[in-house]
């Protein structure tokens, strides 16, 4: 996991979901504790992939629950 | 509900079906409806746009196809559905071919039916938080509202091949990349930026616009019907019923990401 993505992600999770940024950790279950839903999860993919200038399909985000993986899955598309 | 209004040469359509503008036979039906007045007050440029918060449309109303097979005989049912898929393409091949510029303007979801929809438009202007996608093989099935001929004709058909065997979604920048969306704007400004460019559209002469659309807009009818004939002998599937099933009951928060 790499920090500096990790941050950055929880930054833009909290921004783009308006909650607290230190309601956020790195391996919390945001379906779980934020309650989103698979098309508000991919509002959140968008706001990823403008930030982070990648392109990450959704099928990569199978089994992708927290932000440290999906801080990995972003950073093997860097 | 879908409402409309006419101002100043220009004509919108504002979907706004909760819970993201299923298309179901009442949409399609009221859809229909608008056609008619548009074709009553014959403007120079269609705006169309949703008022629903999450997105622009998030499909076919899977609840109204799932309750049609359950509540009659396959063969009965199938019937009615071949009568839906005549309306529904009857109504978006009306709204492909108007002979007036059409805007989609597209925020949050555009899935499925939804997509397909919005392919039925001249010029897409996209928000930020747009996703487009064709879901369909989760289920079983193929687009069934011309979704696979509209996309061969906007884009190469590696993208189409990719989209639709993965399911996956793309958002408005790589939408515009591939040449699907003209314009990307941030989120709410989409309606506006529309406006201004119908503005514009509506300054030319409007059989000059018509005689260029046709020329360069052709429908895929062909390919069309081909498509819907595809999509309701796959229908017959158990397992496509199966996937309705799975899909209408879901209450997995992450149905799309599974």
């Amino acid at each position: 996991m790499n920090t500096a993505t990790v941050e950055q992600l929880m930054d833009i999770a909290s921004k783009h979901f308006k909650v607290e940024r230190a309601t956020l950790t790195p391996d919390m279950d945001f379906f779980e504790k934020l309650g989103i839903n698979s098309f508000q999860a991919l509002g959140l993919l968008s706001e990823v992939e403008k930030n982070f200038h990648v392109e990450i399909p959704d099928y990569e985000l199978q089994g992708v629950v927290t932000f440290a993986q999906l801080s990995d899955v972003i950073d093997s598309r860097k | 509900m879908i409402q409309h209004t006419f101002a100043n040469d220009i004509f919108e359509i504002q979907l706004g079906t909760p819970p993201c503008n299923e298309i179901g036979s009442t949409f399609t039906h009221e859809l229909g409806r608008i056609i008619l007045e548009i074709r009553k007050l014959n403007p120079k440029v269609v705006i169309l746009h949703s008022a629903i918060e999450g997105g622009f449309c998030a499909g076919a109303d899977l609840r109204e196809f799932y309750q049609g097979i359950l509540s009659h005989p396959l063969d009965e049912a199938m019937v009615k559905l071949r009568t839906f898929l005549d309306d529904i393409h009857r109504v978006m091949n009306t709204l492909d071919t108007m002979p007036m510029p059409t805007i989609g303007v597209i925020h949050g979801v555009c899935f499925g039916g939804g997509f397909e929809l919005a392919l039925t438009c001249d010029v897409l202007v996209a928000e930020s938080s747009a996703r487009f996608c064709f879901p369909e093989l989760r289920l079983g099935i193929v687009p069934g509202f011309g979704g696979i001929p509209r996309l061969r004709r906007e884009v190469g058909n590696s993208v189409v091949r990719d989209l639709l065997f993965t399911g996956r979604s793309i958002n408005a920048d790589k939408a515009q990349t591939l040449g699907l969306v003209s314009q990307v704007v941030q989120p709410k400004k989409g309606l506006d930026v529309a406006r201004k460019m119908a503005a514009q559209m509506s300054r030319y002469d409007a059989q000059v616009m018509a005689k260029a659309k046709a020329f360069m807009k052709q429908i895929p009818l062909e390919e069309l019907e081909r498509e819907k004939e595809l999509f309701l002998e796959m229908f017959r599937s158990p397992a496509v019923l199966a996937g309705l099933k799975k899909f209408v009951e879901s209450t997995d928060l992450r149905p799309y990401l599974a």
